[in-house]
């Protein structure tokens, strides 16, 4: 940890928070939030003249509340940096400063409230995200009466208790009598493997933490009673059997079976647990001088804001989604961003420290070689058949479309700045903008491939590449069932999904058309979605004028992760392919036509000859 | 070298691959090669147990050498899988990387209909259709190179986050090490041992 502070190579920003990540791989531009610590972190000499000065008490976090701290604090003895920190939030002041007894005190004069926020710009190559896990609050499981009863401690609090420097200096006492208690019970699996409350998953480190726990428990006082209840005991890795089974050893015991009240024997404090023993299928009660509940943990609150700001991707369980589950599993899907710890899902020290590392190699692969060599999907407009109307440019969410109205000029795109999400080529009036390797005429070519056989029986379907077809992907790889008459087709983006090609789709007799991305906020292409949902809603308006069911033509948000609600969307649109007759597709693709010929005169100066329907 | 031009006589190669039994067991993928041979456009069309495995990757380059093939269909797993694979098998033929197409047979076809075999089978075959008739209007594209700076973020001073800059620090990249409270160190901090080994995890 003190290495990290002091590497010659390594930036140290805490209070700090990310607030913006533009770019693309190789040439991220990240803006830095950094909180003003009030203190000169460099000229701070951590001697703890200001702490005994400064006249509020607040409960200190880092020890889970059971010690307090005042407004000038170091949040532990080995912090990094090891500078004190003003807790702005509780000082009584410092604009206009109230009291300003640790500055008066402070003899190195490093103090200052005049000291502001600052917002730090700088361009890196690639992202590692380690943001972590939170534990789980059992206040809302209150059947273990952890609000209720002093002696009720979650597992948090009995590794700040037994720690040496803790609040009571490893001394693990009750906080009703500050006696060492003769007896301590775990409970196991609190707000982890529950269909009711807290989280469906195994939080993966609790078990090994409390056979960990109980191994210390057992070293400071021989003489103490430990008991585990448990579901089962998840000791899988290297050396956690050999763990298990001293702690066994040692003496405590572990009973199978999860209790199902706690009561408190308000005279001594002590705690009744009921719980049936499913060994041996008795109802039994146990008495203990402490009860710790082994919480598990879940995914930080605020995950959503990295998640939006860098287009990454969550699991149901909340936390950060890797590209692929084995071959690929410390990449996001957004190229030169990387995931390690529990950011990804929970673990322990160990497989943080391997994923950690994991991370950096595939990281420096990226960034050694100095450059790197990008698909070459981008948009290239043709002058001749440019309009000079802008939209491109408007619609394109990289910026990398030049126009100048009053030129009069025909547009042109900055390849060097194109992601390739198609959005421009699909709003184009005059057809002018060809998306490279995602052509109209490779896309439409697809249209009529599928719909060549059978096509009272298809389903058209298009999917972007990051979200829908990933999700599609793991749809399969879950191994979930599904009708078998969708066909997709891939773009790299929902936004390169022209209004023709949907036409074109219905005019050659497709029942049922499907358009899929991203979900609003998690577009690939900063918001390249937004004009999909626009030109969607364009499309349904049409579709009313022309006499069309809208309902044929869905839109549909799915994620990579979402493998199960993929299967549901094909689903539906298997329901909604069979309501289609061949007597409606007739008369749509009449209305087609009627529409082609009106219009037919304005398309037939188009350079975009491949869609032959195109209502105005 | 690239072996094609926008002139030259389009030879499309059809390869389905079995995926071991993973698209076997449910796609009649020898009736599918079968199929795709009839597609305009289309030389040679052949099934193979596994496409991604050295000997399926030749075979796919002596058709490029021998038989002239400038286009190539691949039915397999998903293109987000193995894309890569098959661009530098046609690059190391001197095939554009850019003139192949993947049509999804596993994730997208056998093991989400693995109840249905003929249902399967018929859209493989139409999958490997819409790939053909995309293949047939591919062009060559040069992939661009852009610069990558040698400098790493790291959001999150737990310990994932200190051993991560640790070795991005100690390869000589710079690091930016961002943390939200006022000291690293996250969870591991409040812990005083560590499993298995009981140790310190400062």
């Amino acid at each position: 940890m003190s290495d990290a502070g002091r590497h010659p190579n390594i930036e140290l920003l805490t209070l700090s928070e990310v607030k913006e990540v533009t770019g693309y791989v190789g040439n991220f531009h990240v803006r830095v939030l950094k909180r003003s610590r009030y203190v000169r972190a460099s000229e701070c000499t951590s001697c703890g003249d200001c702490v005994a000065v400064c006249p509020v008490v607040v409960p200190d976090e880092f020890n889970m509340g059971l010690s307090s701290r005042r407004a000038i604090y170091s949040p532990f003895p080995q912090a990094i940096p090891s500078a004190y920190v003003v807790d702005i939030e509780s000082c009584l002041g410092h604009n206009p400063i109230i009291c300003g007894k640790c500055r008066e005190k402070c003899e190195k004069n490093c103090i200052d409230f005049n000291l502001s926020d600052e917002i730090l710009e700088f361009d890196v190559g690639t992202i590692i995200v380690a943001t972590g896990m939170e534990v789980y609050d059992p206040t809302e499981l209150d059947e273990y009466s952890y609000t209720k009863f002093p002696n009720v401690l979650t597992s948090m609090e009995l590794e700040r208790l037994i720690n040496a420097g803790g609040p009571t200096e490893g001394r693990v006492e009750r906080l009703t009598d500050h006696r060492v208690p003769d007896s301590v019970a775990f409970i196991q699996c609190v707000g982890s493997r529950s269909f009711k409350t807290g989280h469906r998953y195994c939080s993966n480190i609790c078990c090994m933490n409390t056979i960990k726990s109980t191994i210390m428990l057992k070293e400071h006082y021989p003489e103490m009673e430990v008991k585990v209840f448990y579901i089962d005991i998840r000791a899988f890795g290297k050396g956690f059997e050999d763990l298990f089974q001293r702690s066994k050893q040692l003496g405590v015991r572990f009973i199978r079976g999860l209790p199902g009240s706690v009561k408190e024997d308000s005279a001594s404090g002590d705690l009744i647990l009921t719980v049936e023993n499913t060994a041996t299928n008795l109802l039994e009660k146990h008495r203990c001088g402490m009860l710790v509940l082994a919480t598990g943990v879940h995914a930080p609150e605020d995950m959503h804001v990295l998640q939006e700001m860098m287009a990454l991707q969550k699991t149901a369980d909340g936390f950060y989604l890797e590209a692929h589950p084995k071959l690929q599993p410390v990449d996001s899907a957004t190229r030169g961003i990387f995931f390690c710890g529990c950011a990804e899902g929970p673990k322990d020290v160990k497989e943080s420290v391997t994923q950690a590392s994991a991370a950096a190699a595939r990281a420096m692969r990226l960034m050694t070689p100095g450059e790197l060599t990008v698909d070459s999907i981008t948009a290239e407009i043709n002058p001749e058949a440019c309009t000079a109307c802008g939209i491109c440019a408007r619609v394109c969410p990289y910026n990398a479309i030049q126009f100048d109205k009053r030129s009069g000029q025909p547009a042109k795109v900055t390849t060097a700045a194109c992601a390739g999400c198609g959005t421009c080529s699909a709003e184009c009036p005059a057809g002018a903008i060809e998306m490279h390797h995602f052509t109209d005429a490779q896309l439409t070519a697809q249209i009529d491939a599928i719909l060549s056989e059978d096509v009272m029986n298809r389903i058209v379907v298009f999917a972007c590449n990051w979200c829908s077809y990933a999700g599609a992907d793991f749809a399969g790889v879950s191994r979930l069932q599904y009708p078998p008459n969708a066909r997709l087709i891939r773009t790299m983006c929902s936004g390169r999904v022209r209004e023709d090609f949907v036409w074109h789709a219905f005019a050659k007799g497709a029942p049922v058309v499907l358009v899929s991305g991203c979900h609003i906020g998690d577009c690939h292409y900063i918001d390249a979605n937004h004009w999909t949902e626009k030109r969607l809603q364009r499309m349904w308006k049409k579709m009313e004028t022309l006499g069309l069911r809208k309902e044929r033509l869905q839109l549909e948000w799915v994620s990579a992760a979402e493998a199960t609600r993929w299967r549901d969307v094909m689903e539906d649109m298997e329901q909604l392919r069979k309501t289609v007759t061949p007597k409606e597709v007739a008369e749509t693709q009449k209305a087609l036509a009627g529409q082609h010929k009106k219009t037919g005169k304005r398309s037939a100066k188009k350079k975009d000859t491949q869609a032959p329907a195109q209502p105005a | 070298m690239n072996r094609t031009s926008t002139q030259e006589q389009i030879r499309i190669g059809v390869y389905v691959c079995k995926c071991g039994l993973n698209i076997a067991a449910t796609v009649d993928c020898e009736a599918v090669a079968a199929y795709a041979e009839g597609l305009d456009g289309v030389v040679v069309s052949r099934s193979s147990a596994y496409l991604c495995s050295e000997p399926g990757q030749q075979l796919i380059k002596n058709d490029i050498a021998e038989k002239g093939v400038n286009r190539v269909v691949i039915g397999s797993c998903t293109p987000r899988l193995h894309e890569p694979t098959f661009r530098k098998c046609l690059a190391d033929a001197g095939l554009n990387p850019y003139l192949l197409d993947m049509a999804n047979l596993r994730e997208q076809c056998s093991w989400v209909h693995a109840d249905d075999p003929s249902a399967a089978t018929a859209k493989a075959r139409d999958l490997i259709r819409a790939g053909v008739a995309r293949a047939r209007l591919l062009q060559q594209r040069s992939e661009t190179t852009v610069p990558v700076k040698n400098k790493a973020l790291v959001i999150g001073g737990g310990v994932a986050g200190i051993q991560a800059a640790l070795d991005l620090a100690d390869s000589g990249c710079k690091v930016v090490l961002v943390e939200k409270q006022p000291s690293i160190g996250g969870i591991m901090a409040r812990l005083d041992k560590t499993f298995p080994t009981l140790d310190c995890s400062i």
